[in-house]
Protein backbone atom coordinates (compact mmCIF):
# COMPACT_ATOMS: atom_id res chain seq x y z
CA UNK A 1 0.00 0.00 0.00
CA UNK A 2 2.95 2.54 0.99
CA UNK A 3 4.81 0.81 -1.68
CA UNK A 4 1.82 1.59 -4.50
CA UNK A 5 1.92 5.15 -3.04
CA UNK A 6 5.58 5.82 -3.94
CA UNK A 7 5.21 4.41 -6.83
CA UNK A 8 2.52 6.54 -8.21
CA UNK A 9 4.09 9.38 -6.72
CA UNK A 10 7.11 8.76 -8.41
CA UNK A 11 5.45 8.18 -11.52
CA UNK A 12 3.63 11.57 -11.63
CA UNK A 13 6.68 13.10 -11.03
CA UNK A 14 7.76 12.05 -13.96
CA UNK A 15 4.71 12.74 -15.69
CA UNK A 16 5.22 16.47 -15.03
CA UNK A 17 9.16 16.84 -15.37
CA UNK A 18 8.69 15.95 -19.14
CA UNK A 19 12.29 17.63 -19.33
CA UNK A 20 14.08 14.52 -17.61
CA UNK A 21 11.45 12.00 -18.97
CA UNK A 22 12.86 13.70 -22.60
CA UNK A 23 16.48 13.67 -20.94
CA UNK A 24 16.57 9.47 -19.88
CA UNK A 25 15.05 8.61 -23.74
CA UNK A 26 16.13 11.38 -26.05
CA UNK A 27 19.88 11.85 -25.02
CA UNK A 28 20.63 8.49 -24.99
CA UNK A 29 19.63 7.79 -28.58
CA UNK A 30 20.61 11.02 -29.99
CA UNK A 31 24.59 10.19 -28.72
CA UNK A 32 24.47 6.48 -29.96
CA UNK A 33 23.13 7.96 -33.30
CA UNK A 34 26.12 10.41 -33.41
CA UNK A 35 28.88 7.70 -31.97
CA UNK A 36 26.86 5.57 -34.69
CA UNK A 37 28.20 7.97 -37.65
CA UNK A 38 31.67 8.88 -36.18
CA UNK A 39 32.96 5.90 -35.25
CA UNK A 40 37.14 4.93 -35.66
CA UNK A 41 38.95 2.07 -35.06
CA UNK A 42 42.36 1.08 -33.05
CA UNK A 43 45.46 -0.62 -32.48
CA UNK A 44 45.05 -4.33 -30.97
CA UNK A 45 46.80 -7.37 -30.22
CA UNK A 46 46.03 -10.78 -32.69
CA UNK A 47 46.20 -13.93 -31.04
CA UNK A 48 46.22 -16.49 -34.63
CA UNK A 49 46.33 -20.03 -34.31
CA UNK A 50 47.62 -22.35 -37.37
CA UNK A 51 46.83 -25.94 -38.48
CA UNK A 52 49.19 -27.11 -41.29
CA UNK A 53 50.74 -23.79 -42.11
CA UNK A 54 54.53 -23.72 -43.12
CA UNK A 55 57.34 -22.07 -40.41
CA UNK A 56 58.56 -20.04 -42.76
CA UNK A 57 54.68 -18.22 -43.18
CA UNK A 58 54.40 -18.54 -39.17
CA UNK A 59 57.57 -16.55 -39.20
CA UNK A 60 56.44 -13.87 -41.32
CA UNK A 61 53.06 -13.26 -40.00
CA UNK A 62 54.33 -13.52 -36.62
CA UNK A 63 55.86 -10.14 -34.64
CA UNK A 64 54.16 -6.60 -34.45
CA UNK A 65 51.84 -7.52 -31.65
CA UNK A 66 50.65 -10.81 -33.34
CA UNK A 67 51.45 -13.85 -31.78
CA UNK A 68 50.86 -17.26 -33.87
CA UNK A 69 50.30 -20.91 -31.96
CA UNK A 70 50.81 -23.84 -33.74
CA UNK A 71 47.49 -26.01 -33.42
CA UNK A 72 46.93 -29.92 -34.19
CA UNK A 73 44.41 -30.46 -36.90
CA UNK A 74 40.98 -29.80 -35.60
CA UNK A 75 37.23 -30.35 -36.88
CA UNK A 76 35.64 -27.87 -34.50
CA UNK A 77 37.19 -24.73 -35.57
CA UNK A 78 34.36 -23.04 -33.74
CA UNK A 79 34.71 -25.03 -30.45
CA UNK A 80 38.79 -24.16 -30.49
CA UNK A 81 38.24 -20.38 -31.49
CA UNK A 82 35.54 -20.11 -28.22
CA UNK A 83 37.90 -21.95 -25.40
CA UNK A 84 41.19 -20.50 -26.23
CA UNK A 85 40.07 -17.27 -27.30
CA UNK A 86 41.81 -16.95 -30.52
CA UNK A 87 40.67 -14.40 -32.52
CA UNK A 88 41.42 -16.57 -35.93
CA UNK A 89 42.53 -20.02 -36.93
CA UNK A 90 44.21 -21.07 -40.18
CA UNK A 91 43.61 -24.08 -41.76
CA UNK A 92 46.27 -24.87 -44.41
CA UNK A 93 45.72 -29.02 -45.08
CA UNK A 94 42.94 -28.71 -47.62
CA UNK A 95 42.63 -28.10 -50.92
CA UNK A 96 41.20 -24.45 -49.82
CA UNK A 97 43.09 -22.17 -47.71
CA UNK A 98 41.13 -21.27 -44.75
CA UNK A 99 40.67 -18.46 -42.69
CA UNK A 100 38.15 -19.05 -39.64
CA UNK A 101 37.46 -15.81 -38.14
CA UNK A 102 36.40 -15.00 -34.40
CA UNK A 103 34.27 -12.60 -36.19
CA UNK A 104 32.74 -10.41 -33.52
CA UNK A 105 35.39 -7.44 -34.09
CA UNK A 106 35.35 -5.85 -37.54
CA UNK A 107 38.96 -4.29 -36.58
CA UNK A 108 40.21 -7.61 -35.60
CA UNK A 109 38.79 -9.02 -38.70
CA UNK A 110 40.43 -6.75 -41.10
CA UNK A 111 43.62 -6.60 -39.67
CA UNK A 112 44.11 -10.39 -39.44
CA UNK A 113 43.08 -10.65 -43.35
CA UNK A 114 45.30 -7.71 -44.55
CA UNK A 115 48.38 -9.24 -42.09
CA UNK A 116 47.92 -13.08 -43.76
CA UNK A 117 47.54 -11.06 -47.24
CA UNK A 118 50.68 -9.42 -46.84
CA UNK A 119 52.62 -12.25 -45.48
CA UNK A 120 51.86 -14.91 -48.51
CA UNK A 121 53.23 -12.48 -50.99
CA UNK A 122 54.66 -14.55 -53.87
CA UNK A 123 54.50 -17.85 -52.84
CA UNK A 124 50.57 -18.42 -53.22
CA UNK A 125 47.99 -17.04 -54.63
CA UNK A 126 44.68 -14.87 -53.13
CA UNK A 127 42.42 -17.19 -55.20
CA UNK A 128 42.73 -19.96 -53.26
CA UNK A 129 41.94 -18.89 -49.75
CA UNK A 130 38.25 -18.62 -48.51
CA UNK A 131 37.70 -16.37 -45.02
CA UNK A 132 35.20 -17.77 -43.13
CA UNK A 133 33.22 -16.24 -39.77
CA UNK A 134 32.44 -18.05 -36.43
CA UNK A 135 30.10 -14.90 -35.28
CA UNK A 136 29.76 -11.88 -37.12
CA UNK A 137 29.90 -11.31 -41.10
CA UNK A 138 32.21 -9.44 -43.66
CA UNK A 139 29.62 -6.95 -43.81
CA UNK A 140 29.65 -5.82 -40.02
CA UNK A 141 30.89 -2.42 -39.27
CA UNK A 142 33.15 -1.01 -36.12
CA UNK A 143 30.02 0.53 -34.37
CA UNK A 144 27.64 -3.19 -34.09
CA UNK A 145 30.92 -4.13 -32.38
CA UNK A 146 30.70 -1.22 -29.66
CA UNK A 147 27.09 -0.84 -30.40
CA UNK A 148 25.89 -3.46 -27.45
CA UNK A 149 28.41 -1.68 -25.09
CA UNK A 150 26.68 1.55 -25.85
CA UNK A 151 23.43 0.65 -25.55
CA UNK A 152 24.22 -0.51 -22.00
CA UNK A 153 26.49 2.27 -20.87
CA UNK A 154 24.21 5.17 -21.44
CA UNK A 155 21.39 3.45 -20.00
CA UNK A 156 23.46 2.61 -17.03
CA UNK A 157 25.01 6.67 -17.01
CA UNK A 158 20.90 8.54 -17.37
CA UNK A 159 19.55 5.54 -14.99
CA UNK A 160 22.11 6.12 -12.45
CA UNK A 161 22.12 10.03 -12.67
CA UNK A 162 18.42 10.35 -12.12
CA UNK A 163 17.36 7.71 -9.88
CA UNK A 164 20.70 9.16 -7.46
CA UNK A 165 19.65 13.19 -8.54
CA UNK A 166 16.16 12.31 -7.21
CA UNK A 167 16.59 10.61 -3.95
CA UNK A 168 18.78 13.73 -3.02
CA UNK A 169 16.41 15.58 -3.72
CA UNK A 170 14.16 13.56 -1.28
CA UNK A 171 16.96 14.40 0.85
CA UNK A 172 17.67 18.16 0.63
CA UNK A 173 14.14 19.18 0.36
CA UNK A 174 13.17 17.57 3.59
CA UNK A 175 10.28 15.02 1.85
CA UNK A 176 12.95 12.47 3.48
CA UNK A 177 12.74 13.65 6.74
CA UNK A 178 9.17 13.96 6.68
CA UNK A 179 8.45 10.23 5.19
CA UNK A 180 10.68 8.77 7.71
CA UNK A 181 8.55 10.66 10.17
CA UNK A 182 5.66 8.58 9.18
CA UNK A 183 5.03 5.16 10.00
CA UNK A 184 6.65 4.45 6.81
CA UNK A 185 9.50 1.64 6.56
CA UNK A 186 12.53 1.79 5.52
CA UNK A 187 12.80 -1.15 3.14
CA UNK A 188 9.11 0.21 2.06
CA UNK A 189 10.80 3.60 0.98
CA UNK A 190 13.77 1.82 -0.79
CA UNK A 191 11.79 -1.10 -2.57
CA UNK A 192 9.05 2.11 -3.51
CA UNK A 193 11.96 4.09 -5.57
CA UNK A 194 13.33 0.47 -7.02
CA UNK A 195 9.59 -0.16 -8.03
CA UNK A 196 9.10 3.33 -9.54
CA UNK A 197 12.36 3.98 -11.33
CA UNK A 198 11.96 0.42 -12.08
CA UNK A 199 8.76 0.86 -14.60
CA UNK A 200 9.99 3.98 -15.87
CA UNK A 201 13.35 2.48 -16.88
CA UNK A 202 11.66 -0.43 -18.08
CA UNK A 203 9.24 1.61 -21.04
CA UNK A 204 13.34 4.06 -21.16
CA UNK A 205 15.19 0.45 -22.03
CA UNK A 206 12.78 -0.79 -24.61
CA UNK A 207 12.76 2.35 -26.50
CA UNK A 208 16.61 2.54 -26.26
CA UNK A 209 16.86 -1.12 -27.48
CA UNK A 210 14.05 -1.22 -30.13
CA UNK A 211 15.64 2.30 -31.89
CA UNK A 212 19.40 0.77 -31.47
CA UNK A 213 18.35 -2.21 -33.69
CA UNK A 214 15.85 -1.05 -36.01
CA UNK A 215 17.07 2.47 -36.58
CA UNK A 216 20.48 2.81 -36.12
CA UNK A 217 20.18 -0.95 -37.60
CA UNK A 218 22.86 -2.46 -35.32
CA UNK A 219 23.68 -5.57 -35.58
CA UNK A 220 21.30 -8.43 -33.72
CA UNK A 221 21.55 -11.84 -33.75
CA UNK A 222 19.51 -13.24 -31.07
CA UNK A 223 16.40 -12.59 -29.36
CA UNK A 224 14.83 -8.86 -28.57
CA UNK A 225 13.34 -10.43 -25.46
CA UNK A 226 17.17 -11.48 -24.26
CA UNK A 227 18.25 -7.76 -24.45
CA UNK A 228 15.45 -6.06 -23.29
CA UNK A 229 16.00 -8.20 -19.94
CA UNK A 230 20.17 -7.53 -19.63
CA UNK A 231 19.16 -3.99 -20.24
CA UNK A 232 16.22 -4.05 -17.81
CA UNK A 233 18.61 -5.81 -15.00
CA UNK A 234 21.88 -3.44 -15.85
CA UNK A 235 19.41 -0.33 -15.27
CA UNK A 236 18.24 -1.31 -12.22
CA UNK A 237 21.67 -2.16 -10.92
CA UNK A 238 22.61 1.27 -11.98
CA UNK A 239 19.44 2.63 -9.68
CA UNK A 240 20.13 0.89 -6.80
CA UNK A 241 23.55 2.09 -7.31
CA UNK A 242 22.60 5.49 -7.81
CA UNK A 243 20.30 5.79 -5.04
CA UNK A 244 23.26 4.48 -2.93
CA UNK A 245 25.77 6.94 -3.96
CA UNK A 246 23.44 9.60 -3.59
CA UNK A 247 23.67 9.34 0.33
CA UNK A 248 27.39 10.10 -0.08
CA UNK A 249 26.66 13.00 -1.46
CA UNK A 250 25.13 16.58 -0.29
CA UNK A 251 24.27 17.69 -3.52
CA UNK A 252 23.29 17.41 -6.81
CA UNK A 253 26.73 18.52 -7.97
CA UNK A 254 28.58 15.80 -5.78
CA UNK A 255 26.40 13.59 -7.27
CA UNK A 256 27.75 14.79 -11.12
CA UNK A 257 31.25 14.22 -9.15
CA UNK A 258 30.25 10.65 -8.79
CA UNK A 259 30.00 10.18 -12.55
CA UNK A 260 33.69 10.23 -13.87
CA UNK A 261 34.47 8.18 -10.24
CA UNK A 262 31.68 5.52 -10.73
CA UNK A 263 30.42 5.40 -14.18
CA UNK A 264 32.83 6.66 -16.82
CA UNK A 265 35.57 3.94 -15.49
CA UNK A 266 33.17 1.16 -16.16
CA UNK A 267 33.45 1.45 -19.59
CA UNK A 268 37.40 1.03 -19.81
CA UNK A 269 36.32 -2.45 -18.65
CA UNK A 270 33.29 -3.30 -20.27
CA UNK A 271 34.78 -4.25 -23.49
CA UNK A 272 35.14 -1.03 -25.47
CA UNK A 273 38.42 -1.74 -25.68
CA UNK A 274 40.00 -4.53 -26.23
CA UNK A 275 40.53 -6.16 -22.42
CA UNK A 276 43.93 -8.03 -22.98
CA UNK A 277 45.39 -5.25 -23.43
CA UNK A 278 44.55 -3.83 -20.28
CA UNK A 279 47.37 -3.77 -17.50
CA UNK A 280 47.25 -6.62 -14.93
CA UNK A 281 47.01 -3.38 -12.63
CA UNK A 282 43.84 -2.98 -12.94
CA UNK A 283 42.26 -5.57 -15.19
CA UNK A 284 40.41 -6.59 -11.21
CA UNK A 285 38.40 -4.14 -11.36
CA UNK A 286 36.17 -5.26 -14.25
CA UNK A 287 34.61 -7.95 -12.61
CA UNK A 288 33.59 -5.64 -9.73
CA UNK A 289 31.97 -3.22 -12.45
CA UNK A 290 27.41 -4.01 -13.31
CA UNK A 291 28.66 -3.10 -16.76
CA UNK A 292 31.02 -5.55 -17.47
CA UNK A 293 28.46 -7.85 -17.15
CA UNK A 294 25.59 -6.02 -18.61
CA UNK A 295 28.44 -5.11 -21.93
CA UNK A 296 28.73 -9.06 -21.60
CA UNK A 297 25.59 -10.49 -22.02
CA UNK A 298 24.48 -8.04 -24.82
CA UNK A 299 27.19 -8.59 -26.97
CA UNK A 300 26.46 -12.31 -26.33
CA UNK A 301 23.19 -11.89 -27.53
CA UNK A 302 23.27 -9.38 -30.18
CA UNK A 303 26.47 -10.14 -31.68
CA UNK A 304 26.96 -13.74 -31.39
CA UNK A 305 23.50 -14.53 -31.20
CA UNK A 306 23.85 -16.82 -28.20
CA UNK A 307 20.60 -17.46 -25.18
CA UNK A 308 19.75 -17.42 -21.96
CA UNK A 309 22.43 -20.96 -21.79
CA UNK A 310 24.81 -18.30 -22.34
CA UNK A 311 24.02 -15.45 -20.26
CA UNK A 312 22.35 -16.28 -17.26
CA UNK A 313 25.33 -16.08 -15.71
CA UNK A 314 25.38 -12.21 -16.07
CA UNK A 315 21.76 -11.85 -15.62
CA UNK A 316 22.59 -13.05 -12.22
CA UNK A 317 25.37 -11.17 -11.04
CA UNK A 318 23.42 -8.36 -12.37
CA UNK A 319 20.80 -9.19 -10.28
CA UNK A 320 22.90 -9.97 -7.55
CA UNK A 321 24.47 -6.35 -8.00
CA UNK A 322 21.00 -4.97 -7.44
CA UNK A 323 20.22 -6.95 -4.32
CA UNK A 324 23.03 -6.12 -2.82
CA UNK A 325 23.10 -2.21 -3.39
CA UNK A 326 18.88 -2.40 -1.98
CA UNK A 327 20.38 -4.12 1.21
CA UNK A 328 22.98 -1.25 1.64
CA UNK A 329 20.36 1.36 0.56
CA UNK A 330 18.05 -0.10 3.33
CA UNK A 331 21.32 -0.03 5.93
CA UNK A 332 22.33 3.45 4.98
CA UNK A 333 18.87 5.01 5.94
CA UNK A 334 19.43 4.23 8.92
CA UNK A 335 21.72 7.13 9.45
CA UNK A 336 18.26 9.07 9.16
CA UNK A 337 16.24 7.04 11.20
CA UNK A 338 16.89 3.78 13.75
CA UNK A 339 14.10 1.98 12.74
CA UNK B 1 10.49 12.65 28.56
CA UNK B 2 13.86 13.33 30.14
CA UNK B 3 16.65 13.68 27.31
CA UNK B 4 20.12 14.96 26.69
CA UNK B 5 20.63 15.28 22.83
CA UNK B 6 24.27 14.93 21.89
CA UNK B 7 26.19 15.68 18.50
CA UNK B 8 29.63 14.90 18.87
CA UNK B 9 30.98 16.82 21.18
CA UNK B 10 27.69 19.55 20.98
CA UNK B 11 25.43 18.99 23.37
CA UNK B 12 22.06 20.48 21.99
CA UNK B 13 19.46 19.28 24.59
CA UNK B 14 20.97 19.43 28.12
CA UNK B 15 18.55 17.13 30.31
CA UNK B 16 15.10 18.60 29.72
CA UNK B 17 12.42 16.74 31.88
CA UNK B 18 8.95 17.69 30.43
CA UNK B 19 5.69 15.60 30.46
CA UNK B 20 2.43 16.94 28.17
CA UNK B 21 -1.03 16.02 28.53
CA UNK B 22 -3.78 15.28 25.96
CA UNK B 23 -6.14 18.42 25.47
CA UNK B 24 -3.46 21.06 25.53
CA UNK B 25 -1.34 23.39 23.49
CA UNK B 26 2.53 23.62 24.38
CA UNK B 27 4.08 26.57 23.02
CA UNK B 28 7.94 25.80 23.04
CA UNK B 29 9.41 29.60 22.78
CA UNK B 30 13.09 30.76 22.55
CA UNK B 31 16.12 31.49 20.00
CA UNK B 32 17.22 30.25 16.77
CA UNK B 33 19.34 27.26 17.85
CA UNK B 34 18.12 27.16 20.80
CA UNK B 35 16.86 23.16 20.58
CA UNK B 36 13.12 23.75 19.71
CA UNK B 37 13.59 21.43 16.62
CA UNK B 38 15.91 19.12 18.03
CA UNK B 39 13.55 18.33 20.68
CA UNK B 40 10.33 18.16 18.22
CA UNK B 41 12.51 15.31 16.17
CA UNK B 42 12.69 13.82 18.87
CA UNK B 43 9.46 13.68 19.80
CA UNK B 44 8.05 12.31 16.27
CA UNK B 45 10.78 9.46 16.73
CA UNK B 46 13.46 10.83 13.65
CA UNK B 47 15.94 11.47 16.30
CA UNK B 48 16.63 9.65 19.11
CA UNK B 49 17.99 10.65 22.80
CA UNK B 50 21.73 10.30 23.46
CA UNK B 51 20.31 9.85 27.17
CA UNK B 52 17.42 9.11 28.66
CA UNK B 53 14.18 8.56 27.03
CA UNK B 54 11.38 10.06 24.87
CA UNK B 55 7.94 8.37 26.29
CA UNK B 56 4.38 8.29 23.79
CA UNK B 57 1.62 6.81 25.44
CA UNK B 58 3.55 4.41 27.45
CA UNK B 59 5.53 3.56 24.86
CA UNK B 60 8.98 4.40 24.53
CA UNK B 61 10.23 6.32 21.13
CA UNK B 62 11.00 5.81 18.17
CA UNK B 63 8.10 2.94 17.32
CA UNK B 64 6.45 2.81 13.89
CA UNK B 65 2.89 2.14 15.74
CA UNK B 66 2.82 5.39 17.72
CA UNK B 67 4.34 7.40 14.69
CA UNK B 68 0.79 6.78 13.02
CA UNK B 69 -0.95 9.18 15.65
CA UNK B 70 1.71 11.66 15.06
CA UNK B 71 1.07 14.70 12.62
CA UNK B 72 4.73 16.48 11.98
CA UNK B 73 5.10 19.38 10.49
CA UNK B 74 8.92 20.29 9.87
CA UNK B 75 10.21 23.68 9.61
CA UNK B 76 11.18 23.30 6.04
CA UNK B 77 8.11 22.83 3.97
CA UNK B 78 8.43 18.90 2.84
CA UNK B 79 6.59 18.94 -0.35
CA UNK B 80 7.35 17.48 -3.76
CA UNK B 81 6.73 21.04 -6.02
CA UNK B 82 6.37 19.20 -9.38
CA UNK B 83 3.62 17.87 -8.06
CA UNK B 84 -0.06 19.57 -7.43
CA UNK B 85 -1.54 19.83 -3.67
CA UNK B 86 -3.89 17.27 -4.16
CA UNK B 87 -0.89 14.78 -5.46
CA UNK B 88 0.70 15.58 -2.50
CA UNK B 89 -2.02 15.25 -0.03
CA UNK B 90 -2.95 12.10 -1.58
CA UNK B 91 0.51 10.39 -1.42
CA UNK B 92 1.22 11.43 2.83
CA UNK B 93 -2.61 10.46 3.21
CA UNK B 94 -1.44 6.86 1.73
CA UNK B 95 2.02 6.90 3.50
CA UNK B 96 0.16 7.93 6.97
CA UNK B 97 -2.49 4.97 6.79
CA UNK B 98 -5.62 7.10 5.45
CA UNK B 99 -7.91 4.83 4.43
CA UNK B 100 -8.94 4.94 0.74
CA UNK B 101 -12.53 5.56 1.37
CA UNK B 102 -12.10 8.59 3.57
CA UNK B 103 -8.81 9.76 1.91
CA UNK B 104 -11.10 12.43 -0.61
CA UNK B 105 -13.26 14.23 2.38
CA UNK B 106 -10.30 14.44 4.35
CA UNK B 107 -8.32 15.94 1.73
CA UNK B 108 -11.53 18.25 1.51
CA UNK B 109 -11.51 19.06 5.41
CA UNK B 110 -7.87 20.02 5.96
CA UNK B 111 -8.31 22.23 2.53
CA UNK B 112 -10.58 23.79 3.62
CA UNK B 113 -9.28 24.61 7.26
CA UNK B 114 -5.89 26.22 5.73
CA UNK B 115 -8.34 27.94 3.12
CA UNK B 116 -6.83 26.40 0.19
CA UNK B 117 -9.70 24.66 -1.16
CA UNK B 118 -9.69 26.51 -4.77
CA UNK B 119 -6.10 25.75 -5.22
CA UNK B 120 -6.14 21.87 -4.93
CA UNK B 121 -5.62 21.60 -8.41
CA UNK B 122 -2.40 23.81 -8.92
CA UNK B 123 1.55 22.28 -8.70
CA UNK B 124 2.86 23.29 -5.33
CA UNK B 125 5.39 25.00 -7.39
CA UNK B 126 3.00 28.16 -8.31
CA UNK B 127 2.09 28.41 -4.76
CA UNK B 128 3.61 31.26 -2.26
CA UNK B 129 5.84 31.00 0.55
CA UNK B 130 2.56 31.26 2.87
CA UNK B 131 0.57 28.64 0.95
CA UNK B 132 3.17 26.18 1.17
CA UNK B 133 3.24 26.63 4.54
CA UNK B 134 -0.23 25.94 4.96
CA UNK B 135 -0.13 22.86 2.64
CA UNK B 136 2.21 21.37 4.89
CA UNK B 137 0.11 22.43 8.18
CA UNK B 138 -2.67 20.39 5.92
CA UNK B 139 -0.43 17.53 5.73
CA UNK B 140 0.44 17.35 9.09
CA UNK B 141 -3.37 17.32 9.70
CA UNK B 142 -4.47 14.78 7.19
CA UNK B 143 -4.59 11.42 9.15
CA UNK B 144 -6.31 12.53 12.34
CA UNK B 145 -3.43 12.40 14.71
CA UNK B 146 -3.67 12.38 18.33
CA UNK B 147 -0.43 14.55 18.48
CA UNK B 148 0.27 17.17 16.57
CA UNK B 149 3.85 18.72 16.30
CA UNK B 150 4.37 21.88 14.61
CA UNK B 151 7.78 23.54 13.95
CA UNK B 152 6.97 27.27 13.70
CA UNK B 153 3.72 27.03 11.61
CA UNK B 154 2.13 30.18 10.94
CA UNK B 155 5.62 31.70 9.23
CA UNK B 156 4.62 33.55 6.59
CA UNK B 157 0.83 33.52 6.80
CA UNK B 158 -1.05 36.24 7.10
CA UNK B 159 -2.86 37.71 10.32
CA UNK B 160 -6.28 37.03 9.60
CA UNK B 161 -5.15 33.71 8.46
CA UNK B 162 -3.14 32.90 11.58
CA UNK B 163 -6.66 33.64 13.58
CA UNK B 164 -8.32 31.37 11.74
CA UNK B 165 -5.81 28.71 12.22
CA UNK B 166 -5.66 28.87 16.08
CA UNK B 167 -8.85 28.53 16.25
CA UNK B 168 -8.44 25.43 14.88
CA UNK B 169 -5.99 24.32 17.19
CA UNK B 170 -8.17 25.64 19.94
CA UNK B 171 -11.00 23.05 18.76
CA UNK B 172 -8.66 19.98 17.98
CA UNK B 173 -7.43 20.77 21.70
CA UNK B 174 -10.89 20.28 23.10
CA UNK B 175 -11.40 17.18 21.33
CA UNK B 176 -8.35 15.76 23.46
CA UNK B 177 -5.59 16.53 20.64
CA UNK B 178 -2.03 17.42 22.10
CA UNK B 179 -0.22 20.38 20.47
CA UNK B 180 3.24 21.25 20.59
CA UNK B 181 3.80 23.96 18.31
CA UNK B 182 7.41 26.47 18.26
CA UNK B 183 6.99 29.97 17.80
CA UNK B 184 8.70 32.90 17.87
CA UNK B 185 5.56 35.07 17.88
CA UNK B 186 5.10 36.12 21.08
CA UNK B 187 1.27 37.19 20.57
CA UNK B 188 0.80 33.43 19.69
CA UNK B 189 1.91 32.29 23.18
CA UNK B 190 -0.73 33.67 24.87
CA UNK B 191 -2.98 31.25 23.38
CA UNK B 192 -1.11 28.50 24.32
CA UNK B 193 -2.08 26.44 27.05
CA UNK B 194 1.54 26.12 28.74
CA UNK B 195 4.79 27.40 27.73
CA UNK B 196 8.15 26.26 27.62
CA UNK B 197 11.12 28.19 27.41
CA UNK B 198 14.13 26.74 26.39
CA UNK B 199 17.50 28.51 25.87
CA UNK B 200 21.03 27.02 24.97
CA UNK B 201 19.11 23.29 25.10
CA UNK B 202 18.39 23.86 28.48
CA UNK B 203 14.50 24.25 29.86
CA UNK B 204 14.61 27.45 31.76
CA UNK B 205 10.79 27.56 32.57
CA UNK B 206 7.10 26.54 32.60
CA UNK B 207 3.91 27.11 33.42
CA UNK B 208 0.85 28.85 31.74
CA UNK B 209 1.42 32.54 30.01
CA UNK B 210 -0.40 34.03 33.14
CA UNK B 211 1.90 32.12 35.64
CA UNK B 212 4.87 33.27 33.80
CA UNK B 213 3.95 36.48 33.64
CA UNK B 214 2.73 36.77 37.62
CA UNK B 215 6.40 34.95 38.16
CA UNK B 216 8.38 37.48 36.52
CA UNK B 217 5.97 40.37 37.68
CA UNK B 218 5.62 41.39 34.18
CA UNK B 219 3.04 41.96 32.03
CA UNK B 220 4.46 40.25 28.49
CA UNK B 221 5.52 37.07 27.97
CA UNK B 222 8.32 39.07 25.86
CA UNK B 223 9.62 40.50 29.29
CA UNK B 224 9.12 37.46 31.02
CA UNK B 225 11.12 35.77 28.78
CA UNK B 226 13.86 37.96 29.16
CA UNK B 227 13.75 38.27 32.56
CA UNK B 228 13.81 34.32 32.92
CA UNK B 229 16.89 34.71 30.63
CA UNK B 230 18.69 37.30 31.98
Amino acid sequence: MRILALVIRILRQFIHDKRTMALMIIAPILVLTMLSLVFNGEELKLKIGAVNVPNAMIERIEGNNVTVTKLEATEDVKREIKENDYDAILNFGRSENEIHLEGSDPTINKAIVERIRSSMGSEQTEANMAIQYVYGSSEMTTFDHFGPVLVGFFIFFFVFLIAGVSFLRERTQGTLLRLLASPIKRWELVLGYVIGFGLFTMIQSAIIALYSIYVIDLKMEGSFFYVLIITLMLALSALTLGILLSSFAKNELQMIQFIPLVVVPQLFFSGLFNLDTISDYLSWIGPLTPLYYGAEALRDVMIKGQGISDIWVDVVVLIGFSLLFIILNIIALKKHRRI
Amino acid sequence: MSITKRYGKATILDGIELSLQRGEIFGLLGPSGSGKTTLVKLLCGIEEATEGSVQVFEERMPDLKLMKRIGYMAQSDALYVELTAKENLEFFASISGVKRAECKERIQDVMKLVDLEQHLNKKVEAYSGGMKRRLSLAIALLHNPDILLLDEPTVGIDPALRQKIWDTFEELRKKGVLILVTTHVMDEADRCTRLGLIREGKLIAVGSPDQLKTNTQTTTIEQAFLTYGG
